[in-house]
């Protein structure tokens, strides 16, 4: 069934339209920053299409679900918050409950909250949900992980003994405690691998071959899904010998999503920051950070190159945001609204390197902006490349007050002055 | 003299016939590169700006002698595209297409293991530019100068900003290699580093990283051993926070791996010059020159 499903996307994505494509490569849309995050509850459903087997359980937004799914697994039940950070148990998200009664208790409790955990950041957020599943038996617990080797340009099957613990710990202190597996691209996880993994494991009796079986399972999960990372952690063994997968983590290659549709549709908005999905809309790469000079640049690189000189002249980037190849007045504009709606912006420094882009439509792009947009902080423009003079001419005829940047240094500088 | 490409290439274009196939194709003939052909499936006996088109790679292979392309292709099809070309026996193939799924780059790079004679540069990078002789690439020609410094950038614009600062110097370049932004590439430092050493012209080498990965280290390492030359180098990224990735698929400082502060280290520990400030790469490359 699962391969059928593999089969099917791939069909989809051949009949997609080159002309269409192309947008979607040189349009607007061309940098997302982020690889795509499910809920853990997604993701287990992922996994358990490819037959890897999870607990059994399901999701609630309310209480009363929590109760009716609690009775159906007999009362004792394990309640997690489902949001995408992690460090969920610490922060109080992860609650076992003997009774079904406590089950909704415990459910009142975490909907709603706003949960605080290391990767949230002081404010937390919001629980909407929480996964009821049902309570194991655990005997050991063990952490499989897989993704890309860049080195090696070939995934990485990665196993611990040391299961239910930060794996970068282990990694950092006890190396030797990571198993490690290299699949072939072509072959992909060969079942000796699995079973060499499922030794070194230290499974024993049946949970060998359940072990193993689970590793092949996994790994066709992250393979067909287009995974970046798939981690079971804790992977663990029942009293009885049977492997399950406690939790578990996915993030999806967001290049790869045109060919599921299905797991694209499982992108949860509330998760991420308003102004990075508004400025996704508008094909724009944005992060925030937590300065006060809002900067505006073409390509990745010269943009994480202008926040470091920023920094070097003595100034706090407010963001990273990278207007991509094909800045038009359109895109500048849109760039403003997104620097202006961060309070803590207090000067805004433009730098383009026009090569294909030419400079004098980024300036237009940026007299249209100070002429429909309230811009009322400073703006040090450094524009460089194509058409650089016929730009330079245009803000000086403007009579707006811009102040321009010689360079990349002299404009850092000045974005750094002006705040003075 | 120059690495990858020279006024001998014959390049080869693919998707030439769309939107941005067509256009740099067009900057590409008016800079004076030698575009022998072009495919478009579907499109094959047509021409475009005078350039004969065909359906498949091979058949321009055989009919133009094609020995390097440069690919246009929608990243879908893209890892595609790359095995075609070196299928059909294409010498250096530059893939310009942005966002191909990773997965995709795992297979195209296993096929390219049985392949040798192919090099693959990018993908997600601006091509290659030997200035005044062959320009295959998206890069704006009009900032380069022909000269003896060698460039190898993970970025696009950044190294425009390189180039800029060079040639306002006349300090010319030998050979221009994006090698792209993604986790997987064709072609990476080491790479790039081991074709300047084999050619006796470059006489200094720029070197543009930026946060994520390991191959800017790797590269510093046989810079160390293998090559005397002056190298001027940068990281772009030290104020990236950690788990964000910075627009390229690979500027990610993950598990606390592949911070810009340990590529410095790294590089300066090798004897690669390292600027703190991406203002100063060009005045960086003078002074180590007139040592």
């Amino acid at each position: 069934m699962t391969r059928r499903r593999g089969r099917r996307n791939w069909a989809e994505a051949d009949r997609l339209l080159p002309e269409r494509l192309v947008r979607t490569l040189f349009g607007p849309l061309t940098n997302r920053a982020k690889c795509m995050k499910i809920h853990e509850f997604q993701a287990k459903q992922v996994l358990r299409d490819y037959g890897v087997t999870v607990p059994d359980g399901g999701v609630a937004r309310t209480p009363d679900e929590a109760e009716t799914i609690a009775s159906g697994l007999g009362g004792k039940v394990v309640v997690k918050a489902q949001i995408h950070a992690g460090g969920r148990g610490k922060g109080g998200g992860v609650k076992l409950a003997t009774s079904s009664e406590e089950a909704r208790q415990l459910a009142d409790d975490i909907l709603g909250m706003q949960l605080v955990t290391h990767q949230t950041g002081p404010a937390g957020q919001a629980v909407k949900q929480v996964l009821v599943e049902k309570a194991s038996d655990i005997a050991r617990e063990l952490y499989l992980g897989i993704t890309l080797d860049r080195a090696r340009g070939c995934d990485v099957i990665m196993a611990s003994q040391e299961g239910g613990v930060e794996i970068e710990q282990v990694a950092a202190t006890n190396p030797e405690a990571i198993l490690r597996e290299h699949v072939h691209p072509g072959l992909g996880l060969r079942p000796f691998q699995a079973t060499r993994l499922a030794f070194g494991l230290g499974l024993e009796g049946k949970a060998v071959r359940e072990g193993a079986k689970m590793l092949l399972a996994l790994y066709e999960a992250y393979q067909g899904s287009d995974c970046s990372l798939a981690e079971i952690n804790p992977l663990v063994i029942t009293g009885d010998g049977q492997v399950l997968a406690l939790d578990a983590k996915i993030n999806l290659d967001d290049n790869a999503l045109f060919r599921h549709k299905d797991l694209a549709a499982l992108r949860d908005l509330d998760e991420e920051a308003a102004l990075e999905v508004e400025a996704s809309e508008h094909g724009l790469n944005y992060i925030k950070l937590d300065g006060n000079i809002g900067c505006m640049v073409n390509g990745a690189g010269l943009a994480m190159a202008t926040m470091d000189i920023i920094k070097l002249a003595g100034g706090e980037p407010a963001n990273f945001l990278d207007v991509g190849g094909g800045a038009s007045a359109e895109t500048v504009e849109n760039g403003f609204r997104i620097l202006l709606s961060d309070p803590n912006v207090k000067a805004i420094l433009i730098n383009i390197f026009g090569g294909i882009v030419r400079c004098d439509r980024v300036a237009e792009g940026v007299i249209q902006a100070r002429k429909n947009i309230e811009v009322n902080v400073p703006v040090v423009v450094r524009l460089a490349g194509t058409n650089a003079d016929v730009a330079a001419e245009m803000l000086q005829n403007s009579e707006m007050d811009f102040t321009v940047g010689e360079g990349l240094k002299d404009a850092a500088q000045k974005a750094v002055e002006v705040l003075r | 003299m120059s690495v990858l490409v020279d006024k001998n290439t014959r390049v080869f274009v693919q998707a030439i016939t769309g939107t941005e196939g067509s256009f740099h194709t067009k900057q590409m003939l008016e800079y004076g590169t030698q575009v022998v052909g072009g495919c478009t499936p579907g499109k094959g006996g047509q021409t475009f700006e005078g350039v004969p088109v065909f359906d498949t790679v091979a058949a321009g292979v055989a009919e133009t002698g094609a020995d390097a392309s440069l690919i246009f292709v929608p990243p879908p099809f893209a890892a595609d595209a790359i095995m075609e070309a070196a299928d059909a026996g294409i010498g250096v193939v530059a893939c310009v297409s942005e966002g191909i799924p990773v997965a995709d780059m795992v297979r195209a790079r296993e096929f390219l293991r049985s392949h040798p004679g192919t090099r693959l540069i990018g993908p997600n990078c601006p091509g290659v530019i030997t200035p005044g002789e062959c320009k295959m690439g998206i890069m704006p020609g009009f900032i380069h100068q022909q000269g003896t410094v060698g460039v190898i950038s993970r970025s696009g614009t950044l190294t425009y900003e390189a180039v800029g600062q060079l040639s306002e110097r006349g300090l010319g370049q030998s050979t221009c290699i994006g090698i792209g932004g993604d986790p997987i590439i064709g072609t990476d430092f080491l790479d790039a580093f081991q074709l300047f050493a084999a050619d006796g012209d470059t006489e200094a080498v720029v070197m543009i990283g930026e946060i994520g990965g390991s191959a800017e280290e790797n590269a510093a390492a046989w810079v160390k051993d293998h090559f005397d030359r002056p190298v001027v180098g940068f990281i772009a990224g030290r104020t990236a926070p950690p788990g964000r990735r910075m627009g390229h698929a690979g500027a990610i400082v993950s598990g606390g791996k592949g911070t810009a502060d340990d590529k410095m280290a790294a590089m300066e520990a090798a004897g690669i010059l390292v600027c703190e400030s991406p203002a100063d790469i060009g005045a960086t490359v003078a002074e180590a020159l007139a040592r």
